[in-house]
């Protein structure tokens, strides 16, 4: 139970009451109190003379509501009625000199915000943008010489954390793979079995699943898990030891961050990767066999005979080959990433989303390069 | 309910506190009373549960048993509402300062003030302007990100926010940790100086000697799961307790008794 006279529970409304000659300030001046006063002030009728305005009925007063009574008189004042403030008890008065002297010095509203011109923000964005492919490309060229320096040296690489890495990035990754391939491969005989099943040609599906799932889809839904799941949580884990200052203590203990946090992550997922990728393949053509029995009477014999005549090596290389492209831009954006945070939590946040953003981008941007390159050399 | 005959009612008041993590018991048996206008400090040594104190002081962590009565309200199983409306009436300064890292030093002033008022923004900004003031900051840091201040300035800001409702309950959590000796020595006069001028409350957790003998009215040792010294830094010392000896026995103890000594 509260002792309300022990602790006066605050909030009685602060006013301004005529009498007389005298203005009487009345309740709480307090920040509970001085809520919605300027309503309650409005019916108050103002002299055209000189008035004064009476503290003594003052219940609390806070920095607050000092304020609030300083910026009452200064109103006044504006408006013309000089005020003389009485009736204030002693420690009243000092509050409300510390107040006054103290907003001498409190500054003014935030500096007015400078409009610059469409032309300009765009030239600003480009050149931000510009230094920033260059930075990512520079940063690219440092993990590479990392990279030959611990191939050259394999002792020195960090066998646990690659293997730490392999773990997290590879095998928790699977049963989420395995359903979203199976899935996958589900849709995709759907809706092609809907329009073979027109021309009687349902033995095609084969074809249709066998070559959309392990030459395109199946690597490039593995790598955009994988940059969602994997490459955010790399950016998060640098960003977060950024901030506490992990990564520059690991620099003056002599750990090159680039060996300790970037190559281990490089290398788990360009192994890791490709095994997802053939992983996924096997459960969208699992998915997509099991449709084609159920939608197209192409029984699983037919299927699995079918499929080494249809789906050459090449093919499938081709599929898993791109994996490691994929890995490569995953990793070294979500590492670049967590290295440019700066400041707190928010930063954080932001970079992990740009990290997401930009390695699916470029994950789909790089397999398109891919098939108009294959394409033209007739693959 | 009688009010209590005491000349200062408490602010304060824990019975009987038991706190702990899963097997390990922090406070047994533990008493303490912060009366009105006091400045108290929590001392002890590390793991003596001081910071946990703290916490199950301003709801941040619920008790084992007990009892702890803030303003003479019981807080140990206190509701949501209840618990909201307490929240108001006392501030608390982080260690870090926990200043919300995507809002500038004015807006980190202004959420308490947003959340528990119905004031206009333009209001809101000029009372955060005035919290920044009064914490000592220059008047451009308003407009500053966190991230942009150094260490001092930060404890600065986190306090113009603590004192953003004008509460009349102070919670530091070791103010002068991590400032230089000018910034600190600063840092005690603000507070000493916010106490008198505002009539607050204020509890601190500090291992500051200098701050233990320039600010303090009374010291609270932790030590053996209770408090086992309670008393005004001068008595303190004298203490025959061998935990508060060997606390203030050292060369920096008595380097900082004679500093306040001259």
């Amino acid at each position: 139970m509260a002792d309300s006279r022990v602790f006066p529970e605050p909030g009685k409304p602060a006013l301004v009451q005529p009498e007389g000659a005298h203005y009487f300030c009345r309740g709480d001046w307090t920040l509970a109190g001085i809520e919605d006063l300027d309503s309650r002030l409005a019916g108050v009728n103002w002299p055209n003379k000189d008035l004064q305005l009476d503290g003594s009925g003052i219940g609390a007063i806070d920095t607050t509501g000092a304020l609030r009574l300083l910026n009452l008189v200064a109103e006044l004042e504006r408006a013309g009625h000089p005020v003389t403030l009485i009736g204030l008890r002693p420690e009243q008065r000092a509050l409300l000199d510390l107040v006054r002297e103290r907003r001498a010095d409190a500054g003014v509203s935030a500096p007015p915000l400078t409009r610059s011109n469409p032309l300009e923000r765009l030239g600003r964005a480009f050149v931000s943008h510009a230094q920033a492919g260059l930075q990512f490309l520079g940063f690219v060229g440092e993990a590479a010489v990392s990279l030959v320096h611990a191939l050259w040296r394999p002792d020195r690489l960090r066998w646990r954390a690659l293997f730490g890495n392999i773990e997290d990035a590879g095998v928790r990754a699977l049963p989420i793979i395995a359903l979203l391939a199976f899935m996958l491969g589900i849709v995709i005989a759907y809706q092609g079995g809907q329009q073979l099943k027109i021309y009687g040609a349902n033995i095609f599906i084969v074809e249709l699943i066998s070559l959309t799932m392990l030459r395109e889809l199946a690597p490039l839904i593995t790598a955009i898990i994988v940059a969602g799941r994997t490459g955010s949580a790399y950016t998060a884990q640098i960003g977060t030891m950024q901030i506490t200052e992990e990564v520059d203590a690991l620099r003056t203990i002599g750990i090159a961050p680039m060996d300790l946090l970037v190559l281990p992550k490089l290398l788990a997922l360009v192994i890791a990767l490709p095994l997802l990728t053939v992983f996924a393949d096997a459960l969208s053509l699992f998915g997509g066999m099991v449709m084609a029995q159920a939608l197209l009477d192409v029984s699983f014999t037919d299927f699995l005979e079918r499929v080494p005549r249809v789906v050459t090596l090449t093919s499938f290389l081709l599929g898993v080959g791109k994996a490691p492209v994929f890995a490569a831009i995953i990793a070294l954006v979500g590492c670049y990433q967590g290295f440019h945070v700066r400041g707190g939590a928010d930063s954080v946040g932001r970079q992990t989303t740009v990290s997401v953003v930009q390695s699916i981008f470029l994950v789909i941007a790089a397999d398109a390069l891919f098939s108009v390159v294959l394409g033209g050399i007739g693959l | 309910m009688s009010v209590p005959s005491q000349a200062k009612p408490s602010v304060i008041a824990i019975r009987n506190l038991r706190n702990g993590f899963g097997s390990v018991i922090i406070h047994e048996k533990l008493d303490l009373d912060i009366h009105r206008g006091e400045v108290v400090a929590l001392v002890g040594g590390s793991g003596s549960g001081k910071t946990t104190l703290l916490r199950s002081i301003i709801m941040l962590l619920q008790p084992i048993s007990g009892s702890i009565k803030l303003f003479g309200q019981e807080i140990v199983g206190i509701d949501e509402q209840a618990a909201f409306q307490l929240r108001r009436r006392f501030g608390m300064l982080f260690q870090q300062g926990a200043l919300f890292s995507s809002l500038t030093v004015r807006e980190n002033v202004g959420v308490p003030l947003r959340e528990h008022t119905s004031l206009s923004t333009k209001d809101i900004a000029e009372i955060a302007d005035l919290k920044i003031a009064l914490a000592g900051l220059p008047a451009d840091a308003g407009g500053k990100l966190p991230r942009e201040l150094s260490g001092g300035m930060l404890k600065r800001a986190a306090l113009a926010r603590a004192l953003a409702l004008d509460p009349a309950l102070l919670f530091l959590d070791e103010p002068t940790a991590g400032l230089d000796p000018v910034s600190a020595g600063a840092f005690d006069e603000l507070v000493a100086q916010l106490k008198k001028s505002l009539g607050l409350t204020v509890v601190m957790v500090t291992h500051d000697l200098d701050t233990l003998w320039q600010t303090t009215d009374r010291v609270a040792f932790l030590g053996e799961k209770r408090v086992i010294g309670y008393a005004p830094m001068a008595e303190l010392t004298r203490s025959e307790h061998p935990l508060i000896r060997a606390y203030f026995e050292g060369p920096r103890g008595r380097a900082a008794e004679n500093r306040r000594a001259e």
